[in-house]
């Protein structure tokens, strides 16, 4: 992991200082770091030479530029109708129970965090979830218990990022 | 139920076809107009839901004068019961690419992008190899023209063709004021053709076989083919490439579960149609002469007689409050009004008359919003109450 002020000159090296490499920036740092911290949005807007509000205020446009502390794998499950309509509230349910959080809240140790999300394109082949850039789809209750071990499993063997 | 017209099945958009290189050097080698006459008369309409003819939109473009001008592949697919673009991109990722570039032929554009929604970030790679392959066959035959791939971050609204340039100038997603028009002051301000993923599919097919074979399909006002995505209660979910046209009575025929009570075309912000107007719907653009034509991005969603329609609408309407930019009042508003009285009518709090009321907010809406999302709320808020009015009180 690269100190956040590196990574961020780095970025807009690759993309450019200009207004509309704003979003590529954002992206890799959500990439690296999973959320826009104050910090890293006022180093951004120096780098860009741009008020930190209009940072602020692009980056808290989309939902999937988080900024709020996030874990280190985000799973967004889709609430919209058919997954809805195919149990999405059981899959909830069932790593609500796993976990331990809410939708919402992040584990304590920091490696999960759980989210709803909008359609993610997936309607045939519902429920389905994100965990990162992952999809999983068709997920029952026992599946995403399978899915979220091999997570566990991986964070325990020292958290090599999946991504 | 009416079975006179089958549901007729079409292969063109996934037909395993090695031949992008080909029909790449052919059509860069043919003059613009000739290409734009061929799309003309092959009266392809947008493939996202809008349905402009995409023969007009790039002779529109084409004819500006303007030294730097863009062609972006439109891949936000955002709308609730859509996913053929990500299957487009993953299956023939080169069929796309070479449509975009041979857009950017026609209208005189160096430089292409795909807008690829956020939730498909796992497409990156692949793309991108398919990309590299590309520009490396591109250079070969000294054609000039590269192609980007611009991330999306989670944003409905940002299908929206000008909410997009404005997400990729690096700003909030919000739509613009419409005119000036995309063709004439899109991205960066520049001449712009912006088309769907599948639009772009179909241009492929256009060139390569010619307008007649693409004509030849659909109906009136509704030619050629188009893939549906097909989710919710059915037997058989998935995407077919179907030929426009059909009533949907055959298409629930094919795709039901014998227990349809109504079908939502053209996603959340489509038209639901309940049981008893499936012979007189068809499914393609205005212009009919006889019954009613839905046009759609291609989303259908069956819903059998275990659902509850009250259900259905609350999830659309959460998800339009949640996706609405927030930019005009009517949308902004009017979605959470919509939202909270449906609550409100359901716990008994308001009277069933409220509903009514709200019918009239929907409209205004759509009067008064500033672009589609907000327009097409009433669609479905509309279509499901006046319905399934019962479902909404008890």
């Amino acid at each position: 992991m690269k100190p956040i002020t590196e990574l961020i000159k780095d970025l807009a090296d690759l993309h450019g200082r200009d207004r509309h490499s704003l979003l590529p920036i954002l992206q890799g740092v959500v990439e690296q770091e999973k959320y826009l911290s104050e910090y890293s949005m006022i180093e951004i807007a120096r780098e860009l030479d741009l008020p930190a509000t209009e940072v602020f205020g692009t980056a808290t446009f989309y939902s999937f530029l988080e900024y709020k502390k996030m874990g280190r794998y985000i799973i967004r499950i889709c609430k919209t109708i058919t997954c809805s309509m195919k149990g999405e509230k059981q899959i909830l349910l069932a790593i609500e129970d796993m976990l331990k959080i809410k939708v919402g809240e992040t584990t304590p140790d920091g490696s999960f965090s759980l989210l709803q999300t909008n359609c993610l394109g997936f309607c045939h082949k519902a429920p389905a979830m994100l965990i990162n850039n992952d999809v999983f789809t068709e997920l029952t209750p026992e599946k995403v218990r399978e899915i979220l071990s091999e997570y566990l499993n991986r964070k325990n063997e020292g958290g090599q990022n999946v991504n | 139920m009416s079975t006179n017209y089958q549901l007729k099945r079409a292969d063109f958009i996934f037909k395993d076809e090695n031949d992008w290189e080909e029909v790449l050097k052919n059509n860069i080698n043919r003059p613009p107009n000739e290409l734009i006459n061929e799309l003309i008369s092959s009266e392809l309409k947008g493939r996202g839901g809008a349905g402009f003819p995409t023969g007009l939109k790039w002779k529109i473009s084409a004819e500006e004068v303007n030294d730097v001008k863009y062609v972006i592949c439109n891949a936000d697919e955002g709308e609730p019961g859509t996913f053929k673009d990500r299957e487009i991109l993953s299956k023939v990722p080169f069929k796309v690419l070479t449509a975009i570039a041979i857009c950017g032929h026609v209208i005189g554009a160096k430089i292409g992008f795909i807008y690829l929604r956020g939730e498909y970030f796992f497409l990156q790679t692949e793309l991108n190899k398919a990309i590299n392959e590309f520009e490396y066959y591109c250079r070969e035959i000294k054609f000039d023209f590269s192609i980007k791939i611009f991330m999306g971050s989670g944003a409905y609204i940002c299908g929206e063709e000008t909410a997009l340039f404005e997400s990729m100038e690096g700003k909030r997603g919000e739509p613009r004021n419409k005119p000036p028009f995309p063709s004439a002051f899109g991205y960066m301000g520049k001449p712009t053709v912006i088309n769907n993923v599948e639009t772009l599919a179909h241009t492929y097919t256009i060139f390569k076989y010619g307008s007649k074979r693409f004509y030849d399909l659909g109906v009136q006002y509704s030619r050629g083919s188009k893939l549906f995505s097909v989710s919710g209660d059915t037997p058989k979910p998935g995407i077919y490439e179907l030929e426009l046209g059909m009533s949907l009575a055959d298409f629930v025929d094919e795709f039901g579960d014998d227990d349809t009570k109504a079908v939502q075309v053209g996603g959340a912000s489509g038209f639901l149609v309940p049981r008893k107007r499936f012979n007189e719907t068809n499914i393609g653009f205005q212009g009919k002469l006889v019954g009613i034509s839905l046009p759609t991005g291609g989303s259908m969603m069956l819903f059998n007689s275990s659902r509850s329609m009250f259900n259905v609408l609350d999830n659309y309407l959460n998800f339009f409050a949640e996706e609405s930019c927030g930019q005009c009042t009517p949308c902004r508003v009017g979605c959470q009004q919509l939202l909270r009285g449906i609550k409100a009518v359901k716990r008994g709090e308001k009277n069933a008359q409220y509903l009514d009321k709200m019918l009239k907010l929907a409209e205004t809406m759509q009067f008064t919003a500033k672009c589609g999302l907000g327009q097409s709320v009433a669609n479905s808020f509309s279509s499901i109450v006046e319905n399934f009015r019962e479902e909404m009180i008890y």
